[in-house]
C-alpha cells in the first residue's frame, strides 16, 4: 500500500498526466469532430503516424517547431480529404475506408522516413518543445510543474477543448455540425449542404489527429520510429464513446486514461515479480472496459455511419 | 455530377474491377518510385524477377501466400456477414502460440505425424476463435462495436505472446533470445519443394479457400450469413437465427486466422517470436476486399500481395527504394478497389 501512496505523492506522476494526455486530447477531439457530423474515421492511427513523421521531418530539415505542427496538420487534412471524398460523396464503407487510410498513411510515412533517413543505427533527433513557465508560476510547489510547466502544444490542446465545446454548443456552425450527424435531411432542408459540411469537418478533425501525432515526435519524444503511435489512435476512438461525444467529457476521459497510464508506468518499476507485459496491456484492457460500461448509455449521433444521398432514404 | 445506382451490377466491370484497382495503385506507387529517383518500370521488373525469377524467389512467394490466403479468408467470411473482425493479427499470434504450447506437451512427440499436425492445427484454430468470440460476445451482449475491441485486442495478444515467450515458454537453448521452445519434428508440415521453405500449408490454405467458397455459396449457413450481413432485420424475419449465425461466422473467421498462425509455426518457423507476422492479419483485410469477399478470389489477391512483398525486398536491395513501397502499393490497392467496386454498382451521370 505504501508503494502506491509513494507513487501518488510524487510530483512526477502528476506532471506526466497532462503530457501523456495531450496526444489523446488532440486525437479524441479529432474523432469527435468527425463522428459529430456522422462519419467514423478509422484513419486516425495512420494519420497520427503520418503527422508524427511529417512534424519530425519538417523540424529535422530546418523548420521551426510550430512549422512542424502546421505541416502535420496540413498532411492530416490531406488524408482527411481523401477519407471524406471516399466516404461522403461516394458513400463507401466507413470501416474499410478508414482502415485503408490507416494502412496507406502509415506505410507512406515509413516510406518517406526511409527515403529521408536511408540507414540509421539510432533514429536522428530534433530539439523538442521546452516546458514553459506560464505566468512565472512553474516554480510553485507541486501545482507549478503540473499545471504551469507543460509544453506549449499541451495548452493548445486544452484551449481547443474549450473552443470546440463552444463551437458545438453555442454557435450556428455547431448546430449545423450536430444536425449533419443527427439528421442531414433536415439540415439540407435548411439550405446547408451536409456533404460539404461533412467534408470540411473530417478535414479539420484529421488535422487535429495529425497534430496529436506530431506532439509525440516534437514534445513527448524527439525522434520518429515506426509503430511509435502504438494504438493511441484506436484508444481515442474508444475514448470518444466513453465521452458520449462531448468535448468536456473527452478531456476528462483522456486525463483519466493518462493518469492510469502514468500510474502503471511507475508501478512497473517498483513492483517485482509481475511481468511488465501485464502493465503494458492495461491501457488497452482499460479502453475495452470503458467501451463496455458506456456502450448502451452513450448518445450516439443518429446518422453515424449512414452516407447521405439527396433524395434517398 | 451525380451517381445513379445500376439496376444490376455490371458483370464485365466486376471482373475488371480488381485489375483496374491494382493498375491504379501501381500507377500511384510508380510516381512515388519516380520521386525517389528510380525508373518505376525497372522497379516493377525487378519486383517480378524477385518474386518469380528464381526457384528460391518463387518458393518464397508461395510460402508467403499461404498465411495471407488464410487471413484473407478470415476477413472475407467475417465481412460478408458484417462482422468487422479487424483482430486477425492478434488471432494469428494466439493461434501460433497455441501450437507452441501444445508442442511443449511431451505426449505430442509420441503421436503419428498426421495426428500431431491435426492436434496442433485444431489448437491454433481454437485459440483464434476464442479471441474473436470475446469481442463478438461483447457486441451481442452489451452492444459494444467490435471494430475497436478487436483492434485493441491485437495489442493485448502480442503482449501476451511476449509474456509467454519471455516467461514459461521461453526456449532455454535460444541464447537468451525471446522465443518459444521449438515444436517436435512430427508436428512439422512436410515441405513441397526440396531445399526451400515451401510447405504443405499451401495445400491446406487452397483446400480451405474452396471449402469456404462452397459453404458460402451453397450451404444454408452461408445464405444465412450473407442475409445477416445485408439486412439483419430482414434475415431475422425470414427465420435466420441471428446470434447463432454471427457466432458461427465468428468461429469460422477467428479459426481461420488462428490456423494461419498455427500453419506458419508448423510450416516455417517451428517456434514463436513477436515478429512472426509482418502484418499478416491486417493484410488479410486488404486481400479480402481486393477479392471482393469471394473466397476463390482471395487466392489471387493473396498471391498479388505476396509478390509485392517478396519482390519489393529484392528490388529494394538493387535500387535503394525502401521496401515499404510494397506496403504502400497494397494499401493503395485497397482504396482503389473500394472505388472500383463503387463503379460497378453506380454509374456517373452529368
Amino acid at each position: 500500500m505504501s508503494v502506491i501512496f509513494d507513487i501518488l505523492a510524487a510530483v512526477g506522476l502528476w506532471e506526466a498526466v497532462l503530457r501523456i494526455a495531450t496526444p489523446l486530447i488532440f486525437g479524441t477531439l479529432g474523432v469527435l469532430l468527425c463522428e459529430r457530423v456522422g462519419v467514423l474515421n478509422l484513419g486516425i492511427e495512420g494519420i497520427m503516424t503520418f503527422g508524427a513523421m511529417v512534424g519530425w521531418l519538417t523540424v529535422y530539415s530546418g523548420g521551426d517547431l510550430w512549422t512542424g505542427m502546421a505541416a502535420a496538420a496540413l498532411g492530416g487534412a490531406a488524408f482527411g480529404l481523401l477519407h471524406a471524398i471516399l466516404t461522403v460523396p461516394l458513400g463507401l464503407s466507413q470501416h474499410v475506408t478508414g482502415l485503408g487510410i490507416t494502412l496507406f498513411a502509415s506505410s507512406f510515412a515509413y516510406y518517406v522516413f526511409r527515403l529521408a533517413v536511408p540507414v540509421a543505427t539510432s533514429p536522428p533527433t530534433v530539439e523538442p518543445f521546452r516546458p514553459l513557465d506560464v505566468f512565472g508560476l512553474a516554480d510553485l510547489p507541486v501545482v507549478g510543474p503540473v499545471l504551469f510547466g507543460q509544453t506549449a502544444p499541451t495548452y493548445l490542446a486544452l484551449a481547443l477543448v474549450v473552443v470546440l465545446a463552444w463551437v458545438i454548443y453555442r454557435t450556428p456552425l455547431g448546430l449545423a455540425l450536430r444536425m449533419a450527424g443527427e439528421n442531414p435531411h433536415a439540415l439540407d432542408a435548411q439550405g446547408v449542404d451536409p456533404i460539404r459540411l461533412r467534408i470540411w469537418a473530417i478535414m479539420a478533425g484529421s488535422a487535429l489527429m495529425a497534430m496529436g501525432g506530431a506532439f509525440l515526435t516534437l514534445a513527448a519524444f524527439n525522434s520518429f520510429f515506426p509503430t511509435m503511435v502504438q494504438g493511441r489512435g484506436w484508444i481515442c476512438v474508444a475514448l470518444v464513446v466513453f465521452a458520449s461525444w462531448r468535448p468536456g467529457r473527452a478531456l476528462l476521459g483522456a486525463l483519466l486514461f493518462a493518469f492510469f497510464d502514468a500510474f502503471q508506468l511507475r508501478l512497473q518499476t517498483v513492483v517485482d515479480g509481475v511481468p511488465y507485459q501485464l502493465f503494458l496491456m492495461a491501457p488497452y484492457l482499460l479502453s475495452i472496459l470503458a467501451l463496455i460500461v458506456m456502450a448502451r448509455r452513450a448518445r450516439v449521433p443518429q446518422a453515424l455511419m449512414q452516407p447521405y444521398r439527396r433524395g434517398e432514404r | 455530377m451525380r451517381f445513379e445506382r445500376r439496376e444490376r451490377p455490371s458483370r464485365a466491370l466486376s471482373v475488371l474491377a480488381p485489375l483496374g484497382a491494382i493498375v491504379a495503385a501501381l500507377l500511384v506507387a510508380g510516381v512515388l518510385i519516380a520521386i525517389a529517383g528510380a525508373n518505376p518500370l525497372t522497379a516493377y521488373a525487378l519486383i517480378l524477377d524477385g518474386a518469380f525469377g528464381s526457384r528460391l524467389g518463387f518458393s518464397e512467394t508461395l510460402t508467403r501466400t499461404t498465411p495471407l490466403i488464410l487471413t484473407g479468408l478470415a476477413a472475407a467470411v467475417a465481412f460478408r456477414a458484417r462482422v468487422w473482425n479487424i483482430g486477425g493479427e492478434g488471432q494469428f499470434y494466439l493461434g501460433a502460440l497455441a501450437v507452441a504450447a501444445i508442442g511443449m506437451v511431451p505426449a505430442l512427440a509420441g503421436l503419428p505425424s498426421p495426428l500431431a499436425i491435426l492436434v496442433c492445427a485444431a489448437a491454433g484454430a481454437a485459440a483464434g476463435m476464442v479471441l474473436l468470440l470475446v469481442p463478438l460476445g461483447l457486441r451481442l451482449r452489451f452492444g459494444v462495436d467490435e471494430v475497436v475491441t478487436t483492434l485493441l485486442l491485437n495489442f493485448v495478444a502480442v503482449l501476451f505472446v511476449s509474456l509467454m515467450i519471455e516467461g514459461p515458454m521461453k526456449d532455454p537453448l535460444a541464447f537468451g533470445w525471446p522465443q518459444s521452445v521449438p515444436i517436435p519434428d512430427n508436428a512439422i508440415l512436410p515441405t513441397l519443394m526440396d531445399r526451400t521453405r515451401l510447405h504443405a500449408g499451401l495445400l491446406i490454405a487452397l483446400a480451405l479457400a474452396v471449402a469456404v467458397w462452397w459453404v458460402q455459396a451453397r450451404s444454408v449457413f452461408g445464405l444465412g450469413a450473407r442475409a445477416a450481413g445485408l439486412s439483419p432485420r430482414a434475415a431475422a424475419f425470414a427465420g435466420v437465427p441471428l446470434a447463432r449465425t454471427l457466432l458461427l461466422v465468428g468461429c469460422l473467421s477467428g479459426g481461420l486466422a488462428g490456423l494461419a498462425g498455427a500453419v506458419e509455426v508448423m510450416g516455417v518457423k517451428a517456434y514463436v517470436t513477436t515478429d512472426l507476422s509482418p502484418n499478416y492479419g491486417y493484410s488479410g483485410i486488404v486481400i479480402a476486399m481486393l477479392a471482393n469477399l469471394n473466397p476463390l478470389g482471395v487466392i489471387a489477391a493473396a498471391l498479388f500481395s505476396a509478390v509485392m512483398f517478396v519482390g519489393a525486398d529484392s528490388m529494394s536491395r538493387a535500387l535503394s527504394i525502401p521496401s515499404y513501397i510494397a506496403d504502400v502499393t497494397v494499401a493503395l490497392s485497397l482504396l482503389t478497389m473500394l472505388v472500383a467496386i463503387f463503379l460497378t454498382q453506380y454509374r456517373i451521370r452529368r
